[in-house]
């Protein structure tokens, strides 16, 4: 394995590591919130144990996220070193931004965690809310940064230096506005799922639990709605991708040949050596029509860019199928669920919308994985789209490998190890213990 | 001298760096005593030290990202250099960082299985106390001049950290991180018992503070004679020096009267003015001998809207962090105000 190989691969399994943790940090709290503001307002009990038990998650989850979060921080100058001495200070700013962020959040779930006798009740859910709000603001500035990354602006070159450093004009890059919204409402749609998911698996053994039934109404609201509206966000992006960045779209859609009324392929393999993509399903124009909102639009392939400067389709191409084809089974299921809830006021009563939700748990987060592989795969062979390549960013550092094994290794044990404590000691311990004083929660909670 | 923009933001990154080491080094020291625990209140003294810890710890950490995202924005020459001629000590710091932070957290969930509970205690107090040495490498090396520059490309290879006064530098940390939470946490707990375990502990501390105090001082001699000159000849040496010693001491009698809020305020302050003799020292130098504030530092207006950002950061935080101490220490200062620490986390 090549240093620069090593060092692309460290990166990638940090972030698809930490990608996971930023998210549920972004939604869950928002997910405990909602429960505590129904146990204020509705004085029911079981919304507390509810919220309670959501906070231990969060907990843990926040806490992985943090860590891995600091490892991306320093791993940025550790493997990059030679990208951020060029762009520390056209991009730091973000990071700053996102710095202080961060700290709000670590603060107020100190508080949200461990304050639950300590501060008034509204106190107490406002601290909720602002772990919430904290964490959309830290996704958002990170997302800034990257969207840089894909749109660079905000500075001039001059003998390959950057000069007239605008760090407002590079915050507010052209990609940012899409590329914020899509991953937000992704990490609503795969946390609301994923939680609706865990609860459904608890009911399709105890159909009747209360508990599990409020869990479940909450989480797949949240879900459902980002499902609902996802699609507009994707169309928006893709528009976006077309306008900003031809290559990336001709490698996510496996397009070799500039064409007017492009097809949308569906499936296939893009073969870069014979320059087709092959057993996809082809729409005639679709492309078109879906990028330029017009039939007759031109769509740049990847021929048309010198091979040098060409993103390898294969990756951008199967992960963009596969983020579509979640997309639009998480919509679909979202609609069946709106539909019954406006004929019916409640939710398919079907043993089948069940499995279906144990099924749509991960597929978020699959989601959220491809999804982040098109931007970045599709986005090489540039660091800084047009400006540096990513092999004349990595760190003179040899022996990268040895790195990129420890990581492997560490995310790897710490993946399963907390997929075990947050399955034994969210998911399935019985009690969640009561506040003191107080008389024991529901009976029907848990398992 | 005239203070620039670059020193102002550099000053700002100095009092992150203090803050990082009196509340996130004192959430490694608790680990340092986690591992040490013994006697027959050897599992009081990990609860006491998971439960100061336990709101506050997730806060503290984010003092070092402050650090880093600053020394990015504003001095990212800096930042290149020292995270290319350290990738070594820093990797393995990362491993630490992320080990000790799941522990932490997977241990205090694991409430009804000690077996588990012990195991996720034992990886976080070992990574507690590993991470603050390569910390103190790391500020250690950087005060040397082990790291050579050329063009701003690091030429000194991936070992310069290797030098018996950067490990002095860590031991250093360690002990005074060690020392700084036994302190702490005579203030973090009603039990006079416990109380008296913490204070020897502070105590049995405070010798190694001494001892690497001057193994530090010695080395500093041929190692990092940037530091030396500037500790001993510069206009500020001599009352810095007086008034770190005095509080070091201060603190130390105020521990053996069992003054313990004195206590308290000494030992930080002794550790905070260790800290500002150090950049004071290392000016106008971000590695010592070869790269200065002024050399690496961004375009002005890069460090202009960063230094709107921190005071407009800081309008938030400060609050934000008052009402997290106030809410869980009784104002920092002196300890817990009640006894019935009552939350799920611990029970």
């Amino acid at each position: 394995m090549s240093d620069l190989l090593a060092a692309r691969s460290t990166m990638a399994l940090s972030l698809a590591f930490h990608i996971i943790f930023a998210a549920i940090g972004i939604a869950m709290p928002w997910l405990m919130a909602i429960a505590e503001y129904l146990w204020l307002r509705r004085g029911d009990r079981l919304y507390l144990s509810l919220a309670r038990r959501w906070a231990r998650g969060t907990a843990i989850f926040f806490a992985v996220g943090a860590v891995s979060g600091t490892v991306l921080s320093f791993e940025l100058g550790l493997l990059w070193p030679t990208f951020m001495r060029y762009a520390g200070g056209i991009i730091g700013m973000p990071f700053s931004l996102e710095g202080f962020a961060f700290f709000t959040e670590a603060i107020f779930l100190g508080i949200y965690l461990y304050g639950w006798e300590r501060v008034p009740p509204r106190m107490h859910l406002l601290a909720g809310i602002l772990v919430g709000l904290s964490g959309v603001f830290s996704g958002l500035f990170v997302i800034m940064a990257n969207s840089w990354m894909n749109t660079p602006t905000g500075f001039r070159l001059e003998n390959g230096q950057p000069v007239d450093i605008n760090p407002i004009a590079a915050m507010f890059n052209p990609a940012w506005p899409h590329e914020a919204l899509h991953m937000t409402i992704a990490a609503f749609l795969a946390t609301g799922f994923g939680v609706a998911g865990l609860h459904a698996l608890m009911l399709l053994r105890r159909p009747t639990d209360r508990f599990h039934r409020a869990a479940l109404g909450i989480a797949l609201s949240v879900g459902v709605i980002a499902a609902l509206i996802m699609p507009i966000s994707g169309d928006y992006a893709g528009r976006q991708v077309y306008r900003l960045q031809p290559a990336k779209l001709a490698a996510m859609e496996g397009e070799f040949e500039t064409q007017r009324c492009a097809p949308l392929r569906i499936g296939g393999i893009p073969i870069p050596s014979e320059g087709t993509t092959r057993f996809a399903l082809e729409i005639p124009c679709g492309l078109s029509l879906l990028a330029a909102h017009n039939p007759n639009a031109e769509v740049k392939g990847l021929n048309a860019f010198p091979p040098s400067d060409r993103p390898n389709p294969i990756i951008p191409h199967l992960a963009f199928q596969i983020m579509v084809g979640i997309g639009v089974f998480l919509f679909l299921l979202g609609l069946w669920a709106t539909w019954s809830y406006v004929r019916r006021r409640a939710l398919p009563a079907s043993r089948w919308f069940l499995r279906l939700l144990i099924i749509a748990a991960p597929l978020g987060f699959l989601g959220i994985e491809t999804g982040w592989f098109v931007t970045e795969v599709g986005r090489q062979p540039w660091i800084i789209y047009g400006v540096m390549r990513t092999k004349d960013a990595v760190t003179p550092m040899t022996g990268l490998t040895v790195p990129f094994a420890l990581f492997t290794l560490l995310y790897f044990l710490l993946a399963i190890v907390v997929a075990v404590v947050f399955w034994r000691q969210v998911v399935q311990r019985p009690d969640i213990p009561p506040l003191p004083g107080q008389t024991p929660a529901v009976a029907t909670e848990g398992d | 001298m005239v203070l620039g923009l670059p020193d102002i933001i550099a000053a700002i990154a100095l009092i992150a760096l203090i803050a990082y080491a009196l509340l996130g080094g004192a959430d490694f020291g608790g680990g340092v005593w986690d591992l040490l625990a013994s006697g027959p209140r050897a599992q009081a003294q990990r609860e006491t030290i998971a439960h100061a810890i336990g709101p506050i710890w997730e806060a503290n950490h984010v003092w070092l990202i402050l650090v880093v995202v600053i020394l990015f924005t504003a001095f990212p020459p800096a930042f290149a250099a020292i995270m290319t001629a350290l990738s070594i000590p820093l990797h393995v710091l990362l491993v630490g960082i992320v080990l000790r932070g799941v522990s932490f957290v997977l241990r205090a969930y694991a409430a009804d299985d000690d077996r588990t509970q012990r195991r996720w205690g034992r990886v976080f107090a070992v990574s507690s106390t590993i991470a603050p040495v390569l910390l103190g490498i790391v500020i250690g090396t950087i005060s040397t001049s082990a790291i050579r520059l050329e063009n701003g490309i690091v030429v000194s290879g991936f070992f310069s950290w290797l030098q018996p006064f950067a490990f002095a530098v860590g031991f250093f940390a360690l002990a005074q991180f060690a020392f700084l939470a036994a302190v702490y946490l005579t203030l973090d707990t009603t039990d006079p018992a416990l109380r008296e375990d913490f204070r020897r502990r502070a105590l049995g501390a405070a010798v190694a503070v001494g001892i690497m105090a001057a193994t530090v001082l010695l080395l500093a001699g041929a190692a990092a004679p940037t530091i030396r000159n500037g500790l001993l000849h510069r206009w500020w040496s001599l009352p810095l020096h007086v008034l770190t010693g005095a509080m070091a001491i201060g603190a130390i009698v105020a521990l053996w009267q069992r003054w313990y809020p004195l206590a308290r305020i000494l030992a930080a302050g002794q550790i905070a003015l260790i800290l500002l003799g150090w950049g004071l020292a290392m000016y106008p130098y971000l590695i010592a001998g070869q790269l200065t504030i002024q050399q690496a530092a961004a375009p002005a207006i890069t460090l202009r809207l960063l230094l709107i950002g921190l005071a407009a950061g800081a309008v938030i935080l400060l609050p934000s962090l008052a009402y997290l101490f106030r809410t869980f220490k009784g104002g920092l200062l002196f300890g817990p105000l009640q006894t019935s620490e009552s939350t799920d986390e611990h029970h």
